[in-house]
């Protein structure tokens, strides 16, 4: 269970959101909803433990997430805008290293997002939908509780969500937690809207 | 500790991929020291004095080329905030990419050694010691120039402010290296100056990465 009591996020003098509490129970899906700039890719970063909340807390099974950051980050999976791909690296290699840092099969990952065929590529080849499936790749890799997920299906082919819309569905069903800051309609069925 | 060696590895795997980072570094190195006898004219015992000075600080000099990249290009495709997530520990990321920056960069600057001494006329006998003191400045520098370029990321003139940064504090491993090629050229022991220069090496070694990696939990 994650429960986030009253945060609040600054940015220079500029206060992005505050007073913010919510709850998301195992198996639970949350929607991040709001305008550009409303502050939802920073909600994301605060809760994945990269930014340092302003005001209140962020409690894991009641305990403190941030106390142990290390452990904190050891139980979630971050996707961003960016893609974290090396271009000179082929898809398989890239996806490689997150294999050794947190286990799984490379292959399979790759098969999940229908990426076996272009696993020898560079990712410089690729294109954007085909880096963003490469990304989500690592989704597959091992399961971690929390996935925090910003704008996960940009770029991507009607399959290719599809496919995420499995592999959400299995994170759910094993209790998995996802929260996901969209503009566009996710495969996240029963998912909770929390506008910012 | 797993972690550690995966991005140790992959470090090493994309400088292979674009060799050209590592080769401009040496060919910097080479040709500042092919610089010196144009400035100084026909007088090999004037050239063979500034050698083990020259030797350093081209060697340094060149080591800096990399620096500003070392944590940019991770921190602008979102590679950082991974690496931060990986629960290997920042000053965990820090110390591999400060031995990458080494194997990458230090080392190949050993390799070109020889090459840049002839052409200062470094006494042959001293080449070795002028080896074991850039392969330890290198590796100072390498420590510190994470700890920096931790400390720059993100500054609008970071590629400006990291030798401001750095290279003052680089001074130490200047004298005693310099020092130590002086002394071996001249016959005596090299040792002790290298010595020296192996505790500063062994200083920054704790030091740097956790500097650099609470640099880079700030933000």
């Amino acid at each position: 269970m994650l429960h986030a009591e009253n945060l609040a996020c600054r940015r220079g003098e500029r206060v992005v959101f505050a007073g913010l509490s919510f709850k998301v129970e195992p198996g639970a899906a949350v929607l991040l909803i709001g305008e550009n700039g409303a502050g939802k890719s920073t909600l994301l970063r605060l809760l994945a433990g990269l930014l340092a909340p302003a005001e209140g807390r962020l409690l894991w099974q009641g305990e403190d997430a941030f106390a142990d950051r290390t452990a904190h980050a050891g139980r979630l999976r971050y996707l961003s805008h960016a893609d974290a791909l090396k271009p000179a690296l082929t898809a398989r290699e890239n996806l490689g290293f997150f294999a050794r840092l947190w286990g799984g099969d490379v292959g399979a990952a790759l098969a999940a997002l229908g990426l076996a065929p272009l696993a020898e590529l560079p990712a410089r080849v690729l294109s954007s939908g085909q880096k963003r499936r490469l990304a989500l790749a690592r989704l597959a890799l091992a399961p971690a509780a929390l996935w925090l997920l910003d704008e996960p299906t940009v770029g991507l082919d009607a399959a290719s969500v599809e496919r995420l819309g499995g592999l959400l569905a299995r994170h759910r069903a094993g209790g998995g937690m996802v929260l996901a800051a969209t503009h566009l309609p996710l495969p996240l069925p029963g998912a909770r809207e929390l506008r910012l | 500790m797993r972690g550690f060696g995966a991005l140790l590895g992959r470090e090493l795997r994309l400088a292979l991929r674009h060799p050209a980072d590592s080769l401009a570094a040496v060919m910097f190195f080479v040709l500042v020291a092919a610089l010196f006898p144009f400035g100084i004219g026909p007088a090999p015992e004037a050239l063979a004095r500034l050698a083990p000075g020259a030797l350093l600080a081209a060697g340094l000099l060149a080591a800096l080329l990399p620096l500003d990249r070392l944590f940019g290009a991770d921190a602008e495709d979102g590679t950082l905030d991974q690496l931060l997530l990986s629960g290997m520990g920042a000053a965990a990321v820090a110390l591999a990419k400060a031995a990458a920056h080494w194997l990458v960069t230090g080392l190949p600057l050993l390799v070109a050694t020889p090459v840049a001494g002839a052409m200062l006329n470094l006494a042959t006998e001293a080449w070795p010691a002028a080896m074991a003191a850039l392969g330890l400045a290198t590796a100072f520098l390498s420590l510190l120039g994470t700890a920096g370029a931790a400390l720059t990321l993100g500054a609008r003139r970071g590629g400006v402010l990291l030798p401001l940064l750095v290279l003052p504090l680089a001074i130490p491993a200047v004298i005693f290296g310099a020092a130590g090629i002086e002394a071996a050229a001249a016959g005596l022991e090299a040792r002790p100056y290298l010595l020296l220069l192996g505790a500063l090496v062994a200083a920054a070694l704790p030091l740097a990465p956790l500097a650099a990696g609470a640099a880079l939990r700030v933000e």
